[in-house]
């Protein structure tokens, strides 16, 4: 019966509370006059806006288990994309995995194999990290204005989360790596098994074995229960639904790393292995798709990221690349994160093109289209980080620039 | 003769800690899970299971099983886009570069891998060993790579040298930081230098 009054109790005070609310009349228009409803209960698991309709962008294939959706990233705001919004990229469909029965094995050339249930795994030291993961075939070298209008299909093949797990490297040193092994060969519970072999000199540097996003469990769609993160490489070897770990000599040439995610170079050899996400930025507002309001103030606004650690600088040209201005960032600029920049802008009602152009710490400046087009090739498909610009037209209508 | 003392002990000591378990978290699995979840063969062919296919059974196999998405003789349809599994050979160079399993993947083992694992798309892990190495077979034969009675198995499969096997080049993984700035830093295997000089407008 205790828990009755203590109900009543609580009913008691919210009723004298909102009759505090409705007795509480500010001044205003005609809106703030008369009986108001009471707005929603309270509830469990909270959702947007009705409001609000940002959504990822799907693809207009048939199969839908295989392909990849794309983030809003000119509805974004700051640096975090929320997990309902991280883009997606499958190839044999969500699995659902009950976390009870999931396992992560670590075997091969190591002194203990070991099996871990999420449980065990959630017992070890944790570390969260704010990183990127952005899919090598991100603003893919044959998307012109027909195939990619707005930089959601463009450049939204990249999300930023806080990720939270145990570092790799203190599993590994569990199972006791032995002397010979170089790389790791991971693999998903997907379907397919989605695997790659990544060289274990970076699993003993910052790769997390993930099993938070955003202070929540990983979304299915992004691994759920387990997956690797890997900051600043390219995100086909971020293994989702991570089940096993196999220590080895050699990298294993799966077919996520011969015949997919491999760059064609002119004299037809490809790069192999090229995991690390170079320097890059895009400007979000104005991108294509949109339309200025008219002239007058606005704030330039976009994204910057490097995979070899922080943004040092954004610089913004609003003359088609004659003259570049220093944008600012926002902090803090955490390395193989998402920054953003930003840029006060007078539009003078005149055609013009805008674009950013990223340096990270290590000194690399993001290069144009033209530049790596010229060094590359046009058949080098993924890994395509240069500078995208836009066209804003007399009207106010923005669109892509055809390379 | 201390100091070499004082360095075996570290040596010694620092080995014991780094390989005993710090947390006795976990256990041990068994020879049945591990063998049940390591599936993957080595490009050098260890760890491919016992089986066997030829591409004349393989046929058979990949009309009823596969044709659907990849065309009845590999030329593929309209989706999903990759299921092409022939031609392509010599094209790599050209604007137009069509990457098949017979025209770029660089091993035999990964085909096997891929089929085992991941096909048929809808319905992957329902194929036998056997129909395994027979539609790899079927594969590489429709790509003028192996005979239509070749036999296929663990020991024959890795001796098969793809006609790009040597078209890769790894040495980035770690070295070369991309084009841009890239001054002095050895590890690119291409021929022609890939030196891009930016020029700041700043």
């Amino acid at each position: 019966m205790a828990g009755r009054s203590t109900r009543r109790r609580f009913l008691e005070a919210t009723g004298a509370f909102s009759a505090v609310l409705t007795g509480c009349k500010r001044s205003g228009g005609p809106d703030d006059e008369g009986p108001r409803r009471i707005g929603k209960p309270l509830s469990a698991y909270g959702g947007r806006s009705a409001f609000e309709k940002s959504a990822r962008a799907l693809p207009t294939t048939k199969i839908l288990e295989v392909g990849s959706s794309y983030t809003p990233l000119a509805e974004l705001v700051g640096t975090i994309t929320p997990s309902s919004l991280h883009y997606e990229r499958h190839h044999s469909g969500v699995p659902v995995i009950d976390p009870i029965e999931h396992r992560l094995l670590i075997h091969g050339m190591v002194d203990r194999p070991l099996i871990f249930t999420m449980a065990e795994l959630r017992r070890f030291p944790s570390v969260s990290r704010i990183c990127f993961i952005e899919c090598a075939g991100n603003t893919h070298l044959s998307y012109g204005p027909h195939e990619a209008p707005t930089v959601q299909v463009s450049h939204g093949l990249v999300s930023c989360s806080e990720w939270s797990g145990v570092r790799l490297s203190l599993l590994l040193s569990e199972a006791g790596v032995q002397p010979g092994a170089k790389w790791i060969l991971a693999e998903g519970a997907d379907a397919c098994k989605m695997q790659r072999s990544i060289p274990l000199e970076k699993a003993m540097d910052d790769i997390i074995v993930a099993y938070g996003q955003n202070g929540e469990a990983l979304r299915p769609e992004q691994g759920y229960p387990l997956r690797l993160v890997i900051p600043g490489w390219e995100g086909n070897s971020n293994v989702k639904w991570l089940r096993r770990l196999k220590l080895v000599d050699q990298p294993y040439m799966t077919r996520d790393e011969t015949s997919k995610y491999t760059d064609s170079m002119p004299d037809g050899t490809a790069r192999q292995f090229t995991f690390v996400m170079e320097a890059k930025s895009v400007v979000t507002f104005p991108s294509g798709g949109q339309k200025l309001a008219g002239v007058g103030s606005y704030e330039i606004t976009g994204l910057a990221w490097s995979g070899r650690g922080r943004i040092e600088r954004v610089e913004v040209s609003i003359d088609g690349g004659a003259t570049w201005l220093e944008a600012s960032l926002s902090e803090p600029r955490l390395p193989a994160a998402l920054t953003r920049f930003r840029l006060p802008w007078r539009w003078d009602g005149r055609e013009t093109t805008v674009q950013s152009r990223a340096t990270d710490e290590s000194g690399y400046v993001q290069p144009t289209h033209e530049a790596l087009i010229a060094v590359r090739g046009a058949n080098y498909e993924y890994h395509n980080n240069g500078i995208r610009p836009w066209k804003v037209m007399a009207d106010g209508s923005v669109t892509d620039v055809p390379a | 003769m201390c100091r070499l003392k004082l360095a075996l002990a570290y040596i010694l000591c620092t080995t014991l800690f780094a390989q005993s378990p710090k947390y006795g978290l976990g256990r041990t699995p068994t020879p049945e899970e591990v063998h049940a979840m390591d599936i993957t063969p080595a490009p050098d062919g260890t760890g491919l299971p016992e089986g066997r296919g030829t591409a004349l059974e393989g046929r058979e196999v990949y009309s009823r099983r596969c044709a659907r998405c990849h065309g009845p003789k590999g030329e593929g349809g309209d989706e999903p886009k990759q299921a092409k599994l022939v031609g392509g050979r010599g094209s790599l160079k050209t604007a137009k570069p069509l990457k098949t399993a017979g025209s770029y993947w660089p091993y035999a083992t990964t085909i096997w891998d891929y089929v085992n694992r991941a096909m048929p798309l809808d319905h992957p892990g329902t194929l036998t060993h056997n129909q395994v190495y027979a539609l790899t077979a079927w594969i590489l034969q429709m790509n003028g790579i192996a005979g239509e009675n070749d036999v296929l198995d663990a020991k024959t499969l890795p001796l098969i040298k793809m006609p790009n096997r040597d078209g890769f080049c790894a040495g980035r993984q770690a070295g070369c930081r991309n084009e841009a700035n890239c001054e002095g830093e050895e590890g690119g295997c291409e021929e022609r230098p890939l030196i891009l000089k930016h020029i700041s407008n700043r």
